[in-house]
């Protein structure tokens, strides 16, 4: 294969794992709407209860969903699955195509963070069962993967400035740190409908797809783990990794440059999430909601800061 | 009741919010003192950090780029001055956001150091009792066997294994993850080491850039940058007296594809002495590969062209005869420059004008650059003459032309007269004298910085994070277990309080007391997973 034929098969495969991922969105979504036209199930009690085999992280025992709804649910996971591994491809044809690191661009950011997003998400299916934040990890995948093809760029070798293996480190970093933002996102975001439906609906309301869900308190848990997980990875690739490449590419370690402000924001934006889970009075909503915050300045600084603010790092564009 | 020690528990005691006492000058210190070091003070101040960080990217800076703040005055004559005074173009060093990263160190000082003390404490003290009532904790789990209370002990030292243990008659206490709270005290001390080391090298350090041509020297005083900031505590004696000649400078551009004219390698060679009168070394700096002399960085962080330009003035003598560095304006390095003739008589001369690396003429249209490297240079000057006012006592920048006392050339027919020039030509001026373009140089624009202990915020940083893992990852928990002989049988509690609240403690106790029973082998019966009764 010529270097050309590598790019295009790229172009193809990131193209091909999108319409699988908004596939697995639209089965995901399927899962929800089938489960809401079952009659009333009996809702475990708020209190938390084990498996046996302790194999439920989230300690709920969820009422089993109706058949057709698991069948969906199930779907949506084989394709993203599949997805996961047609993105993996074209994300490795471009490596090929362009002859380096696949993320030296928007675009490229785009794909590889997708690809990486799903790992994580496929991972933590496997070991604490998320499959409920399967809609959202699938919506978010095609909404990036369709937004990157507007800041497409051929493959192409990169400019002097990025010829560095800290930025390999960097942006790899960034990226895990940013699956975990977004599953511990997602978790929140979904902590705050779910404590909220558990304050106001009388027991005898509670079917809808949310009571099938783990308990508020079991998706607190969960976003607290992302974040303890993503928060240290995040410090390394913002505060340490980063400045190391700008100290060699720019001759000082941190300027002040939009990208670096953004990062910086967004690191004491989660400090501070980590802190409200132990303050009195912040803990639960408050904290939720600061853990969103900091996941729209993480967004904003990947997003925003490039095509509105430029600055030293807008040629990565 | 259990005796709870949450780390928390020192900074949230302060009940922050209540009414201020009104109590003398004492009283009302140690107040304000536990207000500042609360934990809800610190998250306040972190969140209110954030808020105050946003301006500075939205808004130039000063210390970023000071041009775009010129540029920003001038678009906005009106507001630009209201915003500088409340430090919106120089937002980091701002009174107010000084203001709140200072509370944040002192809170965080004073969270600190009680802290460590707490922490000394703990790591001398035993696990606590056991709490009386094992069902209000959040698990817990009772059986029987037939083992002495004495084999129990035995066996859940076993099975605990690592952690601190006291057996007092039949009570059995344990607690582990002592590390958890040294990560989180290592990790918030190295965040007061990397704010002292950033600090310090900021108030020590200097950088600067200067602008070097091909076969021109730069030598490390303060007269030679184009730019320069330097620290507070700096002193411009203490700059290493290094210098360096700039041989070589070489550009390579991508020639082919969708990315055509995009750089790819730039790379300056030459050579360097540390101290005057030291030996001669040769020197090769790249992109990403700076250059170290005594301390000092240097790095390559722009570049562009130098035609070399001789002009004879209207007396006949060479009144000019150098590199001129052209400031490149777009991707294809179309530059623009002025050369300052103040040395010209009877009058000075001054020219303004632009340089293409590879000049284009499309359908009688004014040329333009297609490619950023030299393939067809062209150099385009206007020319003026008068007096440049370099003798006002005012700087002046070396790119920008005073035209105040300086009148442009023209041609017969009232248009502004233009020299257009390809390397080797020659043109003559209308007021007499000529001008030549000798030949093309590359300049590299060099940045030189120098910060000292530089070491210090990456070790701790790094350290930091490590804590933070730590920290973040340890789950400090306690175990106790009461055993009692009720007839032939022992009863046996167990229970299970983590002190940080995280998931899994229910299943955590049920696979500890399954191992427990397991190690109680000489019991007859075998071991039956507890009844879930948590
Ligand atoms: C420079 C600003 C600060 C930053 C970036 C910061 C960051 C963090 C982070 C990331 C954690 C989570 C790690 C963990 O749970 O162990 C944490 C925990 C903690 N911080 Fe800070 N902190 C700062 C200032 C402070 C201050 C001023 C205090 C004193 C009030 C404080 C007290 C605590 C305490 C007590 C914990 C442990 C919470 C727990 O028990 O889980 N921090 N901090």
């Amino acid at each position: 294969m010529t270097l050309a034929d590598f790019a295009n098969f790229s172009n193809y495969a990131v193209a091909s794992a999108t319409v699988v991922l908004a596939l697995a969105a639209i089965a995901y979504l399927a899962e929800w709407g089938f489960s809401r036209q079952v009659s009333p199930v009996e809702v475990a009690a708020p209190r938390e209860l084990v498996a046996a085999d302790g194999s439920v992280i989230a300690g709920d025992q969820l009422p089993a969903l109706p058949e057709r709804s698991q069948v969906a649910g199930r779907i949506g996971t084989s394709l993203t699955v599949l997805s996961w591994g047609i993105l993996l491809t074209g994300v490795i044809a471009r490596g090929f195509a362009a002859q380096r690191v696949p993320w030296g661009n928007m675009y490229e950011f785009a794909c590889a963070a997708i690809l990486v997003v799903l790992s994580a998400y496929l991972v933590m299916v496997k070991v604490w069962k998320i499959e409920w934040l399967g809609a959202v990890v699938a919506a978010f995948g095609v909404v990036v993967l369709g937004l990157s093809m507007l800041v497409y760029v051929p493959a192409g070798p990169l400019v002097p400035a990025l010829h560095s293996y800290w930025l390999v480190i960097h942006v790899a970093s960034a990226m895990v740190a940013g699956s975990g933002f977004l599953v511990g996102a997602a978790a929140s975001a979904f902590y705050l409908v779910k404590s909220r439906a558990e304050r106001n609906t009388p027991a005898a309301e509670r079917t809808s797809y949310i009571w099938r869900l783990p308990s508020s308190a079991a998706m607190d848990r969960l976003a607290f783990r992302v974040h303890a997980f993503s928060f240290p990875v995040w410090t390394f690739a913002a505060l340490i990794s980063g400045p190391i490449w700008a100290q060699y590419a720019w001759g000082r370690y941190w300027g002040w440059d939009p990208k670096e402000v953004w990062a910086f924001i967004t690191w004491v934006i989660y400090a501070g999430y980590l802190h409200a889970r132990v303050t009195a009075g912040w803990k639960g909503k408050a904290a939720a909601i600061i853990a969103l915050v900091g996941f729209v300045s993480f967004i904003f600084n990947f997003v925003g800061v490039n095509l509105f603010v430029g600055g030293l790092h807008s040629y990565a564009k | 009741m259990v005796p709870r020690l949450r780390n928390g528990d020192l900074m949230t005691s302060s009940r922050p919010g209540g009414p201020a006492p009104a109590l003398g000058a004492r009283e009302f210190g140690r107040w304000t003192w536990r207000q500042l070091t609360s934990m809800r003070t610190a998250l306040m101040l972190l969140l209110l950090l954030a808020l105050a960080a946003i301006p500075g990217s939205l808004y130039p800076q000063r210390g970023v780029d000071p041009q775009k703040v010129e540029t920003y005055f001038l678009m906005h004559p009106t507001s630009a001055p209201i915003l500088d005074k409340i430090g919106l173009f120089a937002v980091y060093s701002s009174p107010w956001f000084s203001a709140i990263y200072l509370l944040l160190m002192v809170s965080l000082v004073g969270c600190i150091i009680p802290r460590v003390g707490v922490y000394a404490r703990a790591l001398r003290g035993r696990p606590p009792k056991a709490p009386r009532n094992f069902a209000r904790l959040p698990a817990s789990a009772t059986f029987e066997t037939d083992a002495s209370v004495d084999a129990v002990m035995v066996a859940g030292r076993r099975v605990l294994g690592r952690a601190r243990i006291d057996v007092v008659g039949g009570e059995f206490r344990a607690e582990k993850g002592y590390l958890r709270e040294a990560g989180n005290l290592v990790f918030h001390i190295c965040l007061v080491i990397v704010l002292v080391g950033v600090a310090a090298g900021s108030l020590w350090g200097y950088r600067g850039a200067a602008i070097v041509a091909e076969g021109s020297g730069f030598s490390n005083s303060l007269t030679q940058y184009d730019e320069f900031n330097s620290g507070a505590l700096f002193n411009a004696a203490d700059m290493p007296p290094f210098s360096l000649a700039l041989e070589d400078f070489s550009a390579k551009f991508q020639l082919e594809g969708p990315q055509r004219g995009s750089p790819r390698h730039f790379e300056a060679t030459g050579n360097f002495t540390e101290r005057p009168g030291a030996d001669e070394k040769p020197f090769k700096i790249e992109v990403n590969h700076p250059l170290e002399i005594d301390g000092t960085s240097i790095f390559l962080v722009g570049q562009g062209y130098a035609p070399v330009i001789k002009v004879i003035d209207a007396e006949g003598t060479v009144a000019f005869n150098d590199a001129v560095p052209f400031l490149p304006r777009d991707a294809t390095y179309t530059s623009t420059g002025v050369v300052k003739v103040p040395d010209a008589g009877p009058e000075q001369l001054g020219f303004q004008g632009f340089f293409l690396p590879t000049a284009v003429a499309v359908g009688g249209k004014a040329p333009i650059s297609a490619f950023p490297a030299a393939a067809n240079p062209l150099l385009g000057l206007f020319a003026f003459h008068g007096e440049l006012g370099l003798d006002d006592g005012l700087p002046q920048s070396v790119y920008v032309l005073d035209k105040e006392k300086l009148t442009q050339y023209q041609t017969k027919d009232g248009k502004p007269f233009r020299l257009s020039l390809s390397p080797g030509r020659t043109a003559d001026l209308p007021g007499g004298g000529s001008v030549e373009f000798v030949g093309l140089r590359q300049f590299t624009k060099l940045q030189f910085s120098s910060t000292p202990i530089l070491q210090v915020p990456l070790w701790g940083i790094s350290l930091g994070v490590l804590g933070l893992m730590l920290s973040l990852s340890i789950r400090p928990r306690r175990t106790w277990i009461r055993a009692r002989r009720e007839g032939s049988r022992t009863v046996v509690e167990v229970a299970a309080l983590d002190r940080v609240s995280r998931d899994g403690l229910p299943t955590d106790l049920d696979d500890f007391v399954f191992r427990l029973q397991a190690a109680l082998v000489s019991s007859p019966e075998t071991p039956a997973r507890p009844k879930d009764d948590l």
